[in-house]
């Protein structure tokens, strides 16, 4: 049996985030505490240098190359894309709030890094085995980003809930691609597309059962409702920088990772899955909007909004159709502008010895510092959803699609949510305003953050304003 | 001869065990970690019981990765128990009340 070398050119990207986070690992062990910031440039030079080679190689058509256990096609790279840009975003706001707490170190981006590499694997998954490999490389980083303040009772507690439950959700995840597997023969997400389209649902109790556990599992992994009991709990407990890092890009992966899973492998059982999503995607939005209202920590607050966002992202992909896939892709990422916006300004609000994390430490930021005040509005503005913002069309696109396959009264109930969650989000916003603050002094921050979390804002007004290019961009990315 | 279904059967078994006891339990972390092994493990019976059956030798391969992985996981599931117990001097799950609201 002679061994054939795959075409490793695909995959470059991956490649170099894998070597880069070695030698990460490797030089950071050489460097002196006032030298940490080699480790810290030498982790963005990575993302950036990653994102550069994806937008290099923009794949026009598929290519499946590692015997067939990774693919290659533009709504990949888009994706990927978003993920390295969003890492790089996060990693430069958490950069004085570690250092401000003794953290800035070696491990916070290595593991980053890897969480990122897992990432990029999940979404290029053309196979059962690497969308479990790419899922656990994520959930062991995220695990241990949680707890990398040792010290601290909270994230420790938050890191130990976040692990038992994660592996249950993997468990109950790789049960049903355990069945799959006996179902279809195959974990090669092709083949299994092929033999499901073949034997239909009804007739095989074991794909049935599969496709449950799959959905159970997916569900755990995104926070809908009412598996999504970690969710709060995590984002509270863990230090600001690592609920950053785990509200934004991981959506996009959890994304990808329910579009190669149930349309690109099980997309024949579509009348199935339908169903779960539906009772999900309004439970999460119902929950969501609703709990969210009797929170005073911001963080919490913030965990539940996403559980509503995300009850917003199934609706597009229970549409089963083009439109309605690309209109969530469109919403995961506005959803991810939006929530590194929020967490930054909640990060940069943090000082040494002070954690910015109720809704009244927001009081009065515009005596503070207006230009923050203004990014904040902008971004709760955009979640709640209001016109002219990037929040309102992503929500727009995906009740247009739901409408479209006529499910007029699931785009009614998202409608009313979304009307109640405004109220939270708007709660923030006259906090800024209209409230006194209790202290007085100016919030500082480098130029380069302020640039960053400036182009953030503008973003959000930019693609409400002008959604088109990067809708045709989800769009063209998702036809072929 | 034993049929598949047994095999299968033996798996849903192992399956429920693990998850009553992530569930039940109310005393000691360790238990958790041992229920989420469990649980891996029974995925294994069933992935190498298809594997026999469909005459494919995917099915034992998928066991060697989940086995690493689940080395890899338990390493960072102890770890995260040691750093618990230097924060909080107890493991049990009922005190673990920090975080609600």
């Amino acid at each position: 049996m002679n061994f054939v070398a795959p075409d490793f050119m695909p995959v470059l990207p991956e490649l170099f985030v894998l070597t880069m986070a070695c030698l990460i690992l490797v030089v950071d062990v050489f460097l002196e505490q006032r030298q940490r910031h080699i480790s810290y440039a030498l982790a963005q030079l990575t993302l950036l240098g990653a994102a550069l080679l994806m937008l290099l190689s923009f794949s026009r058509a598929p290519v499946v190359t590692m015997f067939g256990h990774y693919i290659k096609d533009a709504m990949g790279d888009l994706l990927k894309f978003c993920i390295c840009l969003a890492s790089a975003a996060v990693f430069l706001y958490s950069r004085d709030y570690l250092r401000q707490r003794d953290l800035f170190k070696g491990e916070y981006f290595v593991l980053g890094l890897f969480g990122v590499l897992g990432m990029m694997v999940m979404v290029s998954a053309h196979s059962l085995l690497s969308v479990y490999l790419g899922l656990e490389l994520l959930s062991l980083s995220l695990y241990a980003l949680v707890a990398v303040d040792r010290d601290s009772p909270v994230a420790s507690e938050a890191a130990m809930k976040y692990f038992v439950l994660g592996s249950l959700a993997s468990g109950m995840l790789l049960y049903g691609i355990s069945m799959i597997y006996g179902a279809t023969g195959s974990v090669d997400l092709q083949v299994v597309a092929d033999a499901v389209a073949k034997q239909g649902a009804a007739t095989n109790l074991v794909l049935v059962f599969g496709l449950v556990f799959l959905v159970v599992g997916l569900a755990f992994k995104l926070g809908a409702v009412p598996f999504h009991m970690w969710l709060p709990d995590i984002y509270q407990g863990a230090p600001t920088s690592v609920t950053l890092y785990i509200g934004s890009a991981p959506k996009l992966a959890a994304f990808a990772l329910v579009m190669r899973i149930l349309v690109d492998g099980l997309g024949s059982l579509q009348g199935d899955w339908q169903q779960m999503l539906i009772i999900l995607s309004v439970l999460s939005m119902a929950l969501g909007n609703l709990v969210a209202i009797a929170q005073s920590n911001i963080k919490r607050m913030l965990a539940y909004s996403t559980i509503s966002h995300v009850g917003f992202l199934l609706l597009g992909i229970l549409a089963g159709t083009p439109e309605g896939y690309s209109a969530s892709m469109f919403y995961a990422i506005i959803y991810v502008l939006m929530a590194i916006g929020a967490f930054g300004v909640v990060i940069l609000l943090s000082r040494a010895g002070f954690e910015a994390e109720n809704i009244d430490d927001f009081k009065g930021l515009n005596d503070r510092n207006p230009w923050l005040a203004f990014v904040m509005m902008v971004v709760m503005m955009s979640m709640a959803g209001i016109p002219f913002m990037a929040g309102f069309y992503a929500k727009w696109v995906v009740l247009q699609a739901v409408v479209s396959i006529g499910l007029v009264w699931l785009a009614l109930v998202g409608v009313l949510f979304s009307v109640i969650g405004a109220f939270y989000y708007l709660r923030v916003v006259k906090c800024i305003y209209f409230d006194k603050s209790e202290q007085s002094e100016a919030i500082e921050m480098s130029g380069d953050v302020q640039i960053v979390i400036s182009a953030n804002g503008l973003l959000l007004i930019l693609l409400g304003v002008y959604p088109t290019a990067l809708m045709t961009w989800c769009a063209t990315a998702l036809l072929n | 001869m034993i049929a598949l279904t047994d095999y299968l059967v033996l798996g849903a078994i192992l399956f429920c065990l693990s998850v009553a006891g992530i569930f039940l339990n109310r005393k000691n972390v360790i238990i958790l970690l041992m229920s989420i092994e469990l649980m891996l493990l029974s995925v294994n019976f069933n992935f190498i019981a298809f594997s026999r059956f469909l005459d494919d030798s995917i099915g034992q391969v998928f066991v060697f990765f989940i086995l690493t992985v689940a080395a890899a996981e338990s390493a960072i599931g102890l770890a995260i128990l040691v750093v618990l117990f230097r924060n909080r001097r107890t493991i049990n799950v009922a005190d673990l009340d920090m975080l609600k609201g």
